[in-house]
């Protein structure tokens, strides 16, 4: 990027002297080393992106089987556990590695450029995310290639499904591998919310108040907190499942005093905040882009923050809404229901200041606005069938019926999917440095309307009168046949709609004809919008000093002392951290110590078992040793002069 | 570090917008989340200790495997090993090496003193003459108590040992003369993690082991 224009100071790194095992690429890596050593958070963002959408594919193929299978009554596409099987993928992977993901893709490539920092807190850390992530995608989908196949439990596990002694399959490791990929999915998500919280509350420029955020940066900034306060429930449900699969121990295990009622509890103490972990992200991104394209300033920046927040809150005090009807009793039931009507408050205030911000704008509607649209409406609609479902008696019926799965599929794909097409919409000009077809985005948008209304409506009517869900089949004379058949349709429908929106965002990186973006194409509001796209590898080359609030939108429009500064030149110029390969070496580690904990155990010929830990053992050796080098390493770095235009 | 890195990380230590260094924030983000990973534990074990505390049809009696004596010894010693975390970081904050690495090997050896105790405590628990309590057995039959104590227990006897290499690490760095004030913070970081690691054990043994005897 522009090095011709950079003088640097020593040639290479500084720190020669160091204990090294391969040498640390220097600054001017590129090609493969380049991807795989990478620190810089627009790089680490752009493969986040990637492989998420990868997945998104993954998980839509099996989508796909799924509604395959339910065209006709008795169809024979998938036997009974396959479709157990791509139900539980599905289900997995779409939120495990496609949706969150894609909102780390965003939190990484945009929140450092709205703050006005040059990268995140711990640079090499966030790399280790990245590979965590990765590894975590590979663990699951390595499952369909051992002993039984993908696991058959849902996405939500539950005990006993995953007790040894009900395997469909003798020694079927499906759910292992399902709670090993989870389980590094975790680290990865983990590390990266202690990470953006660092940025967020110390790394912010100077002039860039709490108050002066970007409503996306504090999306970022309370599902942060949501995913270090929900995760740990679930790891240690996991941890205490694994140990009753592996060593025996009786958690879960109804016959021997464990409780299944407990998975349950536990799974959802996460899983509702993991509902908004999912939601509140898109919300964040909705947020930017209808100001910009209404040509107004948000309307209640505070309210909409405010109500973020409470909603993050009271997150955690509501997930036995997906127990109603286990038994809880009347006090504990009626508790949730009322907190869960509360709920939709913040919410829906949300939703009002998003239609106050268009009131009297000048509406554009360009392709991210049509998403952002369409993730209002839509996201309407899963809101009030979840209001509906709050009410106990009437959750009754719903329960693990299709209506559920409307409900979700409204909030998940009409919401969360949306608004992130919307972010793709959006923001891809400032990573590529080209701007999209218009026609084509708006041809997505509408293949995508249009098929997920057709899939998805449906499914409330045929919840209603009563089709259950994780069910492989149904029989004839149920009337289920027609609207089961529009759904399939509408499902290859929407399928189409994401893949073109995939190849147009793939091809924005290598298509030469498309225009180039400039710096704000959009005329947006907020920070990232001030520098040259694609963004330089340092960001700002001088520090930001921040006046006011959308402040690119300020700097062409507002009054004088409205307009941002910028700190003095250093004459040591940039400091850019080193890339590394520790960050690697230890994700590759943790891999190691997986795949060696899945397989230690072996029946020998007299038909005991032995446990065999020395790959497990080897993969944490691998794993601790990438962890001191990495710490001995230190971050490094070199300087860079970029010239003030050069932003 | 070479003379020239440290001069040019010394001119680059952000400045933060809190003024709370970076590394300090992240920890106790992470201690934050620990809580949760704990209270997780902790709940877990609670819950089934009213729920299931019969064995063979009798009331558990925990005690007649518990060792408290011993239990008790170990957790003076682990929180005799904050005080010695303390002084170390006092200690490099003052630049006196020397008496760091003194407090940095009695915070190690109060640690593993607290580990040794531990695995003597398992061993004696699994082996105990007709009261063996296994993860998933008491007095050999089907239990739930020994799978809650084992990994809660466990969990935190992890910690403890993050926690003593750790301090070794240090300890090894201490003697390659490359230590100064400048790691005062990351010491001081070490000794965050090993105050919480106390902290959890404070709230483990009155509720795991006292309650047992009080209720
Ligand atoms: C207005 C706010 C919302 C309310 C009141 C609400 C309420 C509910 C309730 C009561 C259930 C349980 C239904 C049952 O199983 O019988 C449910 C299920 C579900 N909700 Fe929501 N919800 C809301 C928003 C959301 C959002 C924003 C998301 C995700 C982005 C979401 C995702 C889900 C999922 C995935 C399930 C099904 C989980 C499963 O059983 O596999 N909900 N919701
Ligand atoms: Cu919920």
């Amino acid at each position: 990027m522009a090095t011709e224009s950079i003088k640097y100071l020593s040639p290479d790194t500084e720190n020669k002297a160091k204990t090294q095992v391969f040498p640390r690429p220097g600054q001017h890596t590129t090609g493969l080393i380049d991807w795989l050593t990478t620190i810089d958070h627009k790089k680490i963002g752009l493969m986040y992106g990637l492989t998420a959408l990868f997945f998104l594919i993954v998980g839509g193929i099996e989508a796909l089987l799924i509604r395959s299978q339910l065209w006709d009554h008795n169809m024979t596409v998938l036997t009974n556990r396959e479709y157990n099987q791509m139900f539980t993928m599905h289900g997995t992977t779409m939120v495990f590695l496609v949706i969150m993901p894609l909102s780390a893709a965003f939190f990484n490539f945009v929140m450092p450029l709205q703050i006005g920092a040059r990268d995140v807190a711990f640079p090499r850390m966030n790399t280790l995310s990245l590979w965590c992530f990765i590894v975590g995608g590979l663990v699951l989908n390595l499952s369909w290639f051992f002993t039984g196949g993908s696991p058959a439990i849902g996405w939500f596990g539950y005990a006993p499904l995953t007790d040894t002694r009900f395997a469909e399959v003798i020694g079927d490791m499906g759910p292992d591998f399902w709670i090993f990929s989870l389980q590094i999915l975790g680290v990865a998500s983990l590390l990266a919310s202690f990470n953006f919280i660092t940025t967020i509350i110390n790394m912010r420029a100077p002039g860039m108040t709490m108050m002066r955020l970007p409503v996306f940066t504090w999306m970022t900034l309370i599902v942060s907190f949501l995913i270090i306060l929900a995760f740990p429930a679930i790891t240690i449900a996991l941890v205490e499942l694994m140990f009753d699969r592996t060593y025996g121990t009786n958690f879960f295990d109804f016959l021997e005093g464990g409780k299944p009622h407990l998975w349950q509890h536990l799974f959802w103490i996460f899983g509702h905040p993991e509902v908004y972990i999912l939601i509140l992200p898109a919300m964040g991104i909705v947020s930017e882009v209808i100001p910009v394209f209404s040509r107004k300033p948000l309307f209640g920046y505070g309210l909409i923050v405010f109500s973020g927040a409470i909603i993050g809150f009271m997150g955690f005090a509501v997930w036995s809404h997906h127990m109603f009807t286990t038994g809880m009793g009347v006090v504990a039931t009626s508790a949730f229901a009322m907190l869960t009507m509360l709920i939709a408050i913040p919410t829906g205030v949300k939703i009002f200041n998003w239609i106050g911000t268009m009131w009297g704008g000048r509406i554009r509607f360009d392709t991210p606005m049509l998403f952002a649209l369409g993730f209002i409406t839509m996201f309407m609609i899963g809101g009030f069938t979840g209001i509906m479902h709050s009410s106990v008696p009437i959750d009754a019926q719903h329960q693990d019926s299709y209506f559920v799965v409307a409900h979700f599929h409204y909030v998940l794909i009409g919401g969360a999917l949306f608004g992130l097409y919307c972010g793709f919409y959006f923001w891809l000009p400032k990573m590529s440095g080209r701007l999209m077809n218009e026609k084509l985005g708006k041809f997505v948008f509408t293949l995508m309307f249009i098929g997920f209304n057709l899939t998805f409506f449906p499914m409330h009517y045929l919840g209603m009168i009563g089709q259950p869900r994780r069910t492989h089949t149904y029989n004839e004379g149920h009337g289920f046949e027609m609207w089961n058949q529009a759904a399939t349709i509408g499902a290859f429908i929407l399928g189409v709609g994401i893949v073109i929106g995939i190849y147009q965002f793939v091809n924005s990186f290598f298509n030469k004809k498309l225009k180039p973006a400039g710096k704000n194409p959009w005329d947006a509001r907020t920070l990232e919008w001030t520098l040259s796209s694609p963004v330089k590898e340092y960001n700002f080359s001088r520090t930001p000093i921040i006046k006011a609030r959308d402040q690119a939108w300020e700097n062409n429009y507002g009054s004088k002392e409205n307009h941002s500064e910028k700190e003095p030149l250093d004459d040591h110029g940039v400091h850019m951290p080193d890339r590394s390969w520790w960050p690697l070496v230890t994700a590759l580690g943790l891999f190691g110590l997986c795949l060696g904990m899945l397989f230690h155990r072996n029946i020998d010929p007299s038909g005991e078992l032995v446990r065999n830990y020395t790959v497990a053992i080897a993969g944490g050796a691998v794993m601790v040793f990438g962890i001191i080098m990495w710490a001995l390493e230190g971050p490094g770095g070199y300087h860079l002069f970029p010239k003030e235009e050069e932003e | 570090m070479s003379d020239a890195s440290a001069h040019a990380l010394e001119h680059h230590e952000p400045v933060t917008s809190t003024g709370i260094p970076n590394k300090k924030v992240l920890m106790w983000a992470f201690l934050g989340s620990d809580c949760m990973f704990f209270g997780t534990l902790i709940s877990t074990h609670l819950i089934y200790r009213k729920i299931s505390a019969t064995v063979g049809g009798n009331f558990l009696d925990i005690r007649d495997v518990f060792d408290i004596e011993l239990t008790s010894f170990s957790t003076f010693i682990l929180l005799a090993s904050s005080l010695f975390m303390a002084l170390a970081v006092s200690a490099i904050h003052k630049g006196n090496l020397k008496s760091t690495r003194w407090m940095l090997l009695g915070t190690i050896v109060f640690g593993a003193i607290f580990l040794a105790c531990q695995v003597y405590e398992f061993t004696h628990f699994v082996h105990a003459p007709g009261n063996e309590l296994t993860l998933s057995t008491y007095r050999g039959e089907p239990h739930v108590f020994g799978s809650t104590f084992y990994v809660l227990t466990g969990t935190h006897g992890t910690h403890v040992a993050i926690g003593v290499f750790w301090l070794l690490g240090w300890l090894a760095y201490s003697f390659t003369g490359k230590m100064s004030t400048a790691h005062a913070l990351d010491v001081e970081i070490c000794g965050l993690y090993w105050h919480f690691v106390d902290i959890v054990w404070i709230i483990i043994f009155p509720v795991v082991y006292l309650m047992e005897y009080a209720l």
